[in-house]
């Protein structure tokens, strides 16, 4: 076997490429033909709300994801992911906003928000902003630059553990302060909305609701095969010891800090393209997206799913905001006590989340958890 | 000065006899009465030069639509009564034909400060410092030998100083150039923004550069007492920031001390403790309700009803919760957050369905409104003096119980060594209960406390829990004493910065500060020391 059929192999067996394959074909051709060729009252018509849903869906799958990379391989509870992803959404929105060129309220050059304020000019910050390639190096460089900077500070003076997950929620919580301003220069409260186009087409459109579907289910497998492949290697090994006993592979002559680091930044960095690819689904984002809450969420949809597996991470994701959507909808006075329940109930009764359980079933004995967090 | 004799004899002699009895000018009440606007204030600055006390009743009455003519006759009707406001002589029967006497939006103006004028001779002390505290903003040059007069005659301290001031406030804007340089060197000794700003308006400049004030000398001494004005209105800012510093950070303390016992002596996260505060809040939210509904007349004392309440109800919850849930999550803290994030938000909701998602109206009692008047611009609030003594007490109180109890003894004891403890016969679940309890319902009380000072809503515990958290980990876990240091750093360190850069800012700064300083400093201000580190 050559190099990369060893690779192949070692990342999934022939069932969970079946598996990926099948996704792919629901991504990339039954679900744009069932929303673009097939005719509205069609009942194999997939409506444009439900791909837009399921778009948005599967950026908090690759937000999982990220999280599940640190919490669930590395031990590292981050309760400041919100953070990253809204850092990546705001680059996104930024661009989306120069975009909208004169077509806002106030027919200027400027973004509304800026307008109402009385600014003449756009501030430092927004330098470049209506450049896509500048939005998308932001994307990537900034969620990227503050995890590396951060985390450099926090596993160089070995903080771990709840101090680590604590102040990550504090520094999410100051970022949304700052944003709040709108001295801020990122529009207040209401952050960034009315989007009209991206790179040039109609973001309302449903042709372009269905590419930005496709390329956030691309960016989703390929997200997975990266975890996957990380967490096959050698690297992965070293995380995983590294969450089980870090004094002792710290022992073994392992600096912990640059594994530690690697996977933070990683995991920063895969935050924030999630969020670049929200934005123009959603059409607004704003400071609320960096509110501890927000942010605890995350964890709880990894949770769900089953820390520790990566599968477990995009089912947690889909199932816990897919029964969100319904039920706000339903019955929204209900919808805390059923999140509560859903964090209380899955800590004590099913630490290794919807994944554990199947497998444990299918092997019909009681799966033991190797990936206790400490 | 005659006159002024004459009405200070008067004065004197009539100082307790009761006021209305004096005989007014029949004239001036009759031009106050029937006269237009314009005489109508001509008769208002006439009593004011004339200093007559007994002319302060009258202006009251005009102020409050008490004022009425029957005929020729000017009458102050009170209910049913009426008196004669020239004669003093009380009216029976009330004539039948009366007229209200109008006094316009100018006319009150004018009489506001003159009934405050007349009022600096009544023989009440309460009133006459009202009077000159009213003066303080609104004197003209009508009063001035009226304000003369009552420094002439007053004893009490305080209330000669700020005679003195306004006296010189007056003769600033008169013509004699040695006058008001006495009154400008006079009012160096002021502590109030109004002194500021009349002194401020000397050293105008017009358009043209040139300076509004002609008067080289009198320029120079407004600026040097400008500057001994500005002095004294540092200090009071400074104490004023000093004691909004320490009022928020008794706040922090309040919030923080429950954490620092479940958190910081337990291990446990709870991130429910805000919700716990919640929890307090309403607890004295209901306990006023009750109190108002069924004892009106004890409305004053409910917060002693309150405290208990609130610390019972939270200690309860904290208990039940402990009991049911994080009981099974010992040894596990980042489960621990997430089980106890679940339950803060069910007792959101909870409290949401009972008693609706809007805020709730905590009212004070009467005895906690108003405030102490430090300096004219430093005003302490009694509910804000409240809860730092009240944070002192509750401080106090848990570090008793610490050191000195047998309940304190156990905690301390399975906080150092959970195992050892438990072989010399300590119950560590019990004890794990009860210290959970003890700390939800501290809980609680910083609950009851803050209901006092701020909003009380749902949401209101997720507001603190930020805070609470930074304020343990900054002072140190398991240590009261670095909880204290810390809550009233971070009040003073936040107010300080506020005054500086604003609000926002200041709280963004600290946050980042506490984590840079954790960076640092892993163990906090105050690490325990010994192995129980490495635990």
């Amino acid at each position: 076997m050559g190099p990369l059929a060893q690779t192949i192999t070692r990342l999934y067996g022939i069932r969970g490429w079946i598996g990926i394959a099948i996704a792919a074909l629901v991504l990339f051709v039954l679900v744009p033909v069932l929303n673009l060729a097939v005719p509205q009252n069609h009942p194999l018509h997939v409506s444009t709300f439900l791909v837009t849903l399921s778009g948005k869906i599967m950026c908090y799958a690759i937000v999982a994801l990220a999280m599940d990379l640190i919490w669930g391989f590395a031990g590292i509870l981050s309760l400041g992911h919100g953070l990253f992803f809204a850092l990546g959404g705001y680059a996104m929105g930024m661009y989306l906003m120069r975009q909208i060129g004169r077509q806002g309220q106030y027919q200027s050059e400027l973004p509304d928000f800026m307008v109402f304020l009385d600014w003449k000019e756009l501030p430092w910050h927004w330098w470049m902003s209506d450049q896509f390639w500048w939005a998308a190096l932001l994307v990537v460089a900034v969620p990227g630059l503050l995890a590396f900077g951060f985390g450099y500070l926090a596993f160089r003076s070995r903080i771990k553990g709840v101090y680590f997950s604590i102040i990550t929620q504090a520094l999410t919580f100051a970022a949304m302060l700052l944003f709040f301003r709108n001295e801020t220069g990122f529009g207040g409260n209401n952050g960034f909305t009315d989007f009209k186009r991206l790179l040039g087409f109609d973001v309302t459109a449903p042709q372009t609701r269905v590419v930005l579907f496709a390329v956030t289910g691309a960016t989703l497998l390929g997200v997975l095969l990266l975890g996957r492949w990380l967490v096959s290697s050698k690297f992965g090994r070293v995380l995983a010891a590294i969450r089980d006993a870090e004094t002792r592979v710290m022992f073994c002559g392992y600096n912990t800090l640059h594994y530690k680091l690697f996977i933070w930044t990683l995991s920063a960095i895969l935050c924030g393209i999630a969020g670049a690819l929200y934005v123009p689904q959603v059409g607004i984002i704003n400071p609320s997206e960096m509110s501890p809450a927000n942010s605890i969420e995350i964890a709880i949809w990894v949770a769900v799913g089953g820390r520790g597996t990566l599968v477990g991470a995009i089912a947690g994701a889909g199932i816990v905001n897919a029964a969100k959507s319904v039920f706000t909808v339903a019955f929204p006075e209900y919808w805390l006590f059923f999140l509560g329940l859903l964090f209380i109930g899955v800590t004590l009764f099913l630490p290794g989340g919807v994944v554990g359980l199947l497998r444990a079933r299918r092997r019909s004995r009681p799966v033991a958890l190797t990936e206790a967090a400490p | 000065m005659k006159n002024a004799l004459r009405a200070l004899v008067l004065a004197l002699g009539l100082g307790c006899a009761s006021i209305a009895a004096a005989a007014l000018d029949a004239a001036l009440v009759a031009k106050l009465a029937f006269g237009d606007n314009d005489e109508k204030i001509a008769a208002i600055r006439a009593f004011v030069t004339q200093g007559e006390p007994a002319a302060a009743p009258l202006l009251d009455a005009l102020a409050n639509g008490q004022l009425q003519t029957a005929g020729e006759r000017v009458l102050i009707v009170r209910e049913e009564a009426a008196i004669d406001a020239v004669s003093g002589e009380t009216v029976t029967p009330l004539p039948e034909a009366r007229e209200d006497v109008i006094a316009n939006n100018r006319v009150r103006g004018e009489l506001a400060n003159a009934v405050a004028a007349l009022r600096l001779l009544a023989p009440d002390r309460a009133l006459r410092f009202q009077a000159v505290k009213e003066l303080e903003t609104g004197a003209s040059a009508a009063m001035l030998p009226l304000v003369r007069r009552a420094l002439e005659k007053e004893t009490d301290a305080e209330i000669r100083a700020t005679l003195a001031l306004v006296a010189a406030t007056i003769e600033v804007k008169s013509g004699d150039k040695t006058a008001r340089l006495a009154a400008i060197r006079a009012l160096a000794s002021s502590d109030s923004p109004n002194t500021r700003s009349l002194l401020g308006s000397i050293l105008l400049k017009q358009r043209d550069g040139r300076f509004v004030e002609p008067d080289a000398d009198v320029r120079r001494a407004a600026e040097d007492s400008l500057i001994a004005v500005q002095r004294h209105l540092a200090w009071g800012e400074r104490a004023g920031l000093l004691f909004a510093g320490v009022s928020l950070g008794s706040i922090l303390l309040l919030a923080a001390l429950g954490l620092a016992i479940t958190y910081g002596l337990m291990g446990v996260i709870n991130m429910a403790h805000g919700e716990l505060i919640m929890i307090g809040a309403y607890a004295t939210y209901v306990v006023q309700n009750l109190v108002r509904a069924y004892l009106p007349g004890a409305f004053d004392a409910y917060l002693l009803a309150a405290i208990p309440a609130a610390f019972i109800v939270s200690g309860l919850v904290g208990m039940a919760l402990e009991r049911s849930v994080i009981r099974h999550l010992y040894g596990r803290p980042l489960e621990t957050l997430l089980a106890t994030w679940g339950i803060s938000l069910m007792l959101i909701q909870t409290v949401r369905t009972i008693f609706g998602a809007q805020n709730v109206q905590v009212e004070n009692p009467a005895w906690m409104s108003g405030g102490i008047e430090l300096m004219a611009n430093v005003v302490l609030p009694w509910n804000r003096i409240m809860i730092i003594g009240f944070a002192a007490l509750v401080v106090i109180g848990v570090a008793l119980l610490l050191a000195r109890t047998r309940l304190g003894l156990f905690v301390r004891g399975v906080t150092q060594n959970r195992a050892m403890a438990s072989c010399v016969g300590v119950p560590t679940a019990r004890v794990d209960t009860w210290a959970f309890g003890l700390g939800s319902g501290l809980a609680g009380l910083a609950g009851c406390a803050l209901s006092q000072i701020g909003n009380v809503g749902p949401d209101l515990g997720q507001a603190y829990i930020v805070d609470s958290f930074m304020v343990v980990v900054f002072g140190g876990v398991g240590q009261l004493a670095g909880t204290l240091v810390a809550a009233l750093g971070l009040g003073v360190i936040n107010k300080l910065l506020e005054a500086w850069s604003g609000a926002v800012i200041a709280k963004i700064a600290v946050l980042v500060f506490i984590v840079l300083f954790i960076q640092k400093r892993p163990q906090g201000l105050f690490a325990l020391k010994g192995r129980a580190v490495e635990a």
